[in-house]
C-alpha cells in the first residue's frame, strides 16, 4: 500500500470483500476496501494490538479521502518511529471530526456580518470547520491541477512535499475563498490532533504517537515518581481511555 | 411571558469562585439567597471521574467545560481604528461555565498581591516622580491596604486549601519561603508540593545567581486536608491534566467542593442552573436595583428575580458586560476620557519565556500539578528593583512551573525544527522529554484606550450587543517583558542546555492561542466616584446595592495571578455586607 495511489488501488480491487484484501496483503496494517456505490469510500484498518476494526469515511467523499490520506501521510511520513499519519488513523480523526459537532461549527460563533480581519483577531470565515476543509481541500487540488496538472494525491511525494511547504509559507494564492496558508494551518493543526489525542477518536492507533514520544496516558499517579523519576527515564507501556474503557 | 417571582435578600449572579463565597457566607449568616448560573449542575463524580477526564481534546483543545462562545462572546480590536470583530472560538482566555464557574479547572496559583499593588500610583510617584507615570496610563491605588486585607487572604487560603512556604510571618523572614513577600499572620495550610527536576535545576542556578527563589504558591492540596468549613481535599497526585481539567481527586482547590456545597446545605439557600441573567433592574431613579431578568436556557422562560441585593459574580469579562447592559454606572468613553465602566481593561503579558533542550536531561513533564513551581520574584515584589533600569513600571515573576506533557499541547522542538515531515517526528520524538520552560509573566498597566464598550454591531443569542475589547500591549509591557526576559535568558544560559529558544518580542496582542484567564478590570475600585466604579467594598457607587466582585475590580494586573485577592475580596465584602450593609443599606464608607 504504501506507494501505492489510493484511488488506483481502490479500481484494481474492484469488489474484492475488505476482509480477504486484508488476509492478501498480510502484515500490511491498513487496506483500502470495498467502497460501496454512491456511499463515501469504506476502508478497513487492522488494529495491530486486535482483530479488524472497521472504518468508514462519513463525511469526507473518496477523492477528499484521497487527498487527506496523503497530506497526512506527508505530515506524518512511515519511518522506524511510527506508521505514517494514514495507518496511525489520523484521516479517520479527521473525517469523524469533520463529521461531528466542531466540524459543524460547534462553539463557534457564527453570526455576521463577516469581515477579514488580521490574523491575531482569530478565525473570521462564515465558514463551519467542515465547509472551510471541503473548501480547502478543492481549492488545493484546484491549484495542482492548474500548475501541474493533477491532484494532489496523484502528485509524487516530492511535489506533495513542495505543495504544501508552499502553502504553509504563504507562497501561493488558491482562488476562491480560502487562503492557502490558512487552510494549511487548519489542516496541520487537527492532523497533530489526530495523531496525539487519545485513541478513542480513531487517531493514534495502538498509541503510535505516544510511544514515539514517551508520555505515559492517562493512567497518572505520580506522588512518588516526581522524586523518584529525577532526570529518570519513565517507562511504562501507555494507557489509553479507549484501554480503559 | 414574563414570571415574577418572589424577593429574595440576596441574588448571586453566577455560581463560580466569588458566587460560591457569597452564596456560603451569606445564607450561612441566615440571608435569603438565591444563585443563578447560566451553566449546568457539575460534580466531581461522575463528571471529571477518570478515565474520561483525561481526554486532551476535549477538554483541553474543545474547552468543554468552558463558555460556549457561539452563545455570548465578546468582539475585538488592537486600537479605536481598526474594525471590532468577533472572537468566534475560545483562545487567548477560557471563562468558566457551569457550577464552580473557572475555579473547577484554572491551575491553582494562589497568590497574595503586594504593597507596590495596593499602591499603585502613590509607589512610583513616590520613588520615581510624577512624571515616571505616562499620561496615558491612568494607574491608580487599591482603596484598601495589603494588610487590611491580610485575614481575607488567609481565609481564602484555608479554603481553598493551599500550598506554600511562608516568606514573613508577622515581620520575621521564614527562610525558604519568598523573601519579598508582604507580612503574613501565619503560614501556608499545607507545606509545598515536591518539586520537579527542572524547578529543582532553577532553584539551584537562581539561588547561584543571588537571586531568591521560593516555591509558587499553589490551590493544589501536597497532603490530603480538611479546610476550617470542614471540606475535604485529597493530596495532588501529579496527574498532570489540572489546567481546564477538573480534578478527579478533589486535589485542587475549587468552590465545587468547598464554599458552593456548604451554602447548599443551608435551607436559605437556592440554586439555580441554566439560569442566564440578562440584565440587572434598576427602579425610575436608576440609585437603586430591583432585582434581575434571566432566562431558563433549557425552556426559554423568562424571569424576574427580585431581590434586596443584587451580586454580580459572573466573571470579570462578564461582570462589565451586565453592567453596561443595565446601564450601572457611565460608561467610559476613551475618546473623552470621560465615564468609568469599561476602564482599565488589563491582561498578562508573557512571550518573554525561554525552552530549554539538553541531551542529557530527563524532565517527564508528564509528572506535573497545574500551579506547583519554583519562582524568583527578584524583578516584580522586590520594591528595590530599580524601575528606571527598564524605564517601565511594574515587573515580572520568572518562573519555572511544569502544568503538563499533554501531547496535542506540548511538544517542544528546537529553533528550527519542521513543524511536519521526518524531521520533525525525529525532534519531538527526541526532545518530549527532555525540555523544560522557564516563564516570565508581566504585570500590566492601563492605558486609556485598552477598554470595554458595547459592540454597535454584533450580538449575542438575546439578542443584546456583544462587549467590544480594545486592547493590545503598549511600550511600557515590551520594556518589562524585554528586560525581565533578558535576565531569564540570562538564567537558562547558566544551565548550559544544549540549545534554547527564545526569549520572543512581545508583539501585538493575539487573541487566538491560550495565554491566561486573567482578565482584569472594567468595573475598577478606587476611592471616589470620579476615579472609580466601585467602593473599596465592591459596591456599585451609582447604584449601591450591587456589588461588583472578581477581577473586573482591579485597577491594573500584577504579575500575579488574580484568584488570590479575588477571593481575599470576595470574603471582604461579604464581611461588609453581613456587618454593615444589611443592617444600615446604603453607600457604605
Ligand atoms: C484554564 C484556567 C487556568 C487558570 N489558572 C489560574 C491560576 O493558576 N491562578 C489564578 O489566580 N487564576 C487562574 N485562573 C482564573 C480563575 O479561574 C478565576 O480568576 C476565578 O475563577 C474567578 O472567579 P469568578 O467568581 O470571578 O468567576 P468564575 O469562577 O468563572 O465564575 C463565574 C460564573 O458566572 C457564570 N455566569 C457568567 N455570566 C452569567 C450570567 N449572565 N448569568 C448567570 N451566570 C453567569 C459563569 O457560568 C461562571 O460559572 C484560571 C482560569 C482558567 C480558565
Amino acid at each position: 500500500m504504501k506507494n501505492k495511489n489510493r484511488r488506483d488501488f481502490l479500481k484494481t480491487v474492484g469488489t474484492v470483500g475488505a476482509t480477504g484484501i486484508a488476509a492478501a496483503v498480510g502484515g500490511d496494517t491498513s487496506v483500502a476496501g470495498q467502497s460501496p456505490a454512491g456511499s463515501p469510500a469504506g476502508r478497513v484498518l487492522l488494529d495491530p494490538a486486535g482483530g479488524p476494526v472497521s472504518h468508514a469515511y462519513t463525511f469526507l467523499t473518496a477523492p477528499e479521502a484521497a487527498f487527506i490520506e496523503a497530506a497526512v501521510d506527508r505530515f506524518i511520513p512511515a519511518d522506524d518511529l511510527t506508521p505514517g499519519g494514514t495507518d496511525c488513523g489520523v484521516a479517520v480523526f479527521i473525517d469523524r471530526q469533520l463529521a461531528g459537532a466542531w466540524g459543524s461549527g460547534d462553539r463557534t460563533y457564527m453570526q455576521g456580518p463577516w469581515q477579514k480581519g488580521v490574523p491575531t483577531q482569530g478565525y473570521q470565515s462564515p465558514l463551519t470547520p467542515a465547509e472551510f476543509f471541503r473548501a480547502g481541500i478543492a481549492a488545493t487540488n484546484a491549484y495542482c491541477r492548474k500548475t501541474l496538472q493533477k491532484d494532489f494525491d496523484r502528485l509524487t511525494v516530492e511535489q506533495q512535499n513542495k505543495v504544501l511547504q508552499d502553502m504553509e509559507q504563504g507562497r501561493v494564492t488558491f482562488e476562491g475563498t480560502v487562503p492557502a496558508q490558512e487552510f494549511f494551518n487548519l489542516l496541520l493543526g487537527t492532523a497533530m490532533q489526530g495523531f496525539f489525542a487519545d485513541p478513542i477518536y480513531g487517531g493514534n492507533r495502538d498509541k503510535a504517537a505516544w510511544k514515539m514520544i514517551g508520555f505515559p496516558g492517562v493512567i497518572a499517579i505520580y506522588s512518588e515518581h516526581i522524586k523518584t523519576y529525577r532526570n529518570k527515564k519513565y517507562d511504562v507501556e501507555p494507557k489509553s481511555i479507549l484501554d480503559l474503557s | 411571558m414574563t414570571t415574577r417571582l418572589r424577593e429574595v435578600d440576596v441574588v448571586i449572579v453566577g455560581l463560580g469562585w466569588t458566587g460560591g463565597i457569597l452564596a456560603k457566607e451569606l445564607s450561612e449568616a441566615g440571608m435569603r439567597v438565591v444563585a443563578l448560573e447560566r451553566g449546568g449542575m457539575r460534580g466531581t463524580n461522575p463528571d471529571f471521574a477518570i478515565p474520561q477526564i483525561r481526554d486532551e481534546l476535549k477538554y483541553a483543545v474543545r474547552n468543554h467545560l468552558m463558555q460556549n462562545p457561539a452563545r455570548d462572546t465578546l468582539t475585538f480590536r488592537h486600537s479605536p481604528t481598526e474594525p471590532s470583530l468577533p472572537m468566534r472560538q475560545l483562545g487567548s482566555f477560557l471563562p468558566g461555565e457551569g457550577l464552580g464557574g473557572a475555579g473547577v479547572h484554572w491551575n491553582g496559583v494562589t497568590w497574595r498581591w503586594t504593597g507596590i499593588d495596593h499602591a499603585a500610583r502613590s509607589y512610583y510617584e513616590q520613588r520615581y516622580g510624577k512624571s515616571f507615570i505616562p499620561s496615558d496610563m491612568p494607574i491608580q491605588d487599591w482603596p484598601m491596604t495589603y494588610a487590611e486585607l491580610e485575614p481575607y487572604y488567609d481565609k481564602f487560603e484555608r479554603t481553598a486549601g493551599v500550598s506554600g512556604k511562608a516568606g514573613n510571618i508577622r515581620g520575621t523572614k521564614q527562610t525558604g519561603g519568598n523573601f519579598f513577600e508582604q507580612p503574613r499572620d501565619r503560614d501556608y495550610p499545607l507545606p509545598a508540593l515536591e518539586p520537579s527536576y527542572s524547578q529543582i535545576l532553577f532553584n539551584d542556578a537562581t539561588a547561584q545567581m543571588g537571586y531568591h527563589p521560593f516555591p509558587r504558591p499553589c490551590a493544589n492540596a501536597s497532603r490530603a486536608y480538611t479546610n476550617p468549613d470542614g471540606s475535604h481535599l485529597g493530596a495532588c497526585v501529579y496527574c498532570g491534566h489540572c489546567e481546564r481539567f477538573g480534578c478527579e481527586a478533589n486535589a485542587k482547590g475549587s468552590p465545587h467542593i468547598t464554599v458552593i456545597p456548604k451554602a447548599m446545605a443551608q435551607p436559605s439557600f437556592e440554586l439555580r442552573t441554566h439560569s442566564w441573567v440578562t440584565k440587572v433592574m434598576l427602579d425610575s431613579t436608576k440609585k437603586k436595583a430591583i432585582g434581575v431578568a434571566y432566562t431558563d436556557v433549557s425552556t426559554g422562560e423568562e424571569y424576574e428575580q427580585p431581590a434586596a441585593i443584587v451580586a454580580l459574580c459572573a466573571y470579570a469579562i462578564n461582570n462589565v458586560h451586565l453592567m453596561l447592559l443595565s446601564g450601572i454606572g457611565t460608561p467610559y468613553d476613551a475618546t473623552t476620557q470621560k465615564g468609568i465602566v469599561g476602564k482599565n481593561y488589563c491582561y498578562q503579558p508573557g512571550g518573554g519565556g525561554v525552552t530549554l533542550f539538553f541531551e542529557d536531561r530527563i524532565f517527564n513533564p508528564f509528572m506535573a500539578t497545574g500551579a506547583f513551581g519554583i519562582a524568583i520574584d527578584d524583578f516584580h515584589a522586590n520594591d528595590q528593583f530599580d524601575r528606571a533600569a527598564m524605564s517601565a513600571l511594574g515587573g515580572a515573576t520568572i518562573n519555572v512551573g511544569q502544568s503538563n506533557g499533554r501531547p496535542i499541547g506540548y511538544r517542544p522542538v528546537p529553533a528550527g525544527t519542521p513543524r511536519w515531515g521526518a524531521a520533525w517526528k525525529k525532534a519531538t520524538a527526541k526532545w518530549y522529554l527532555r525540555a523544560m520552560n522557564i516563564g516570565v509573566t508581566a504585570s500590566n498597566m492601563p492605558n486609556r484606550y485598552n477598554a470595554y464598550d458595547l459592540d454597535p454591531t454584533y450580538k449575542n443569542v438575546f439578542g443584546q450587543p456583544l462587549l467590544r475589547l480594545t486592547y493590545n500591549f503598549l511600550e511600557n509591557d515590551k520594556k518589562v517583558i524585554g528586560y525581565v526576559a533578558q535576565k531569564a535568558a540570562e538564567i537558562a544560559r547558566s544551565l548550559k542546555p544544549a540549545s534554547m529558544t527564545g526569549p520572543g518580542m512581545l508583539g501585538d496582542y493575539n487573541i487566538v492561542p491560550y495565554q491566561s484567564t486573567h482578565n482584569t478590570g472594567g468595573a475598577i475600585m478606587g476611592s471616589s466616584p470620579g476615579n472609580s466604579a466601585l467602593n473599596k467594598y465592591l459596591q456599585s457607587w451609582d447604584v449601591p446595592n450591587v456589588f461588583v466582585l472578581g477581577a473586573s475590580a482591579f485597577p491594573h494586573n500584577s504579575a500575579y495571578n488574580p484568584t488570590g485577592p479575588v477571593g481575599a475580596l470576595a470574603y471582604w465584602t461579604a464581611d461588609a455586607i453581613k456587618t454593615k450593609f444589611r443592617n444600615r443599606p446604603g453607600l457604605m464608607t
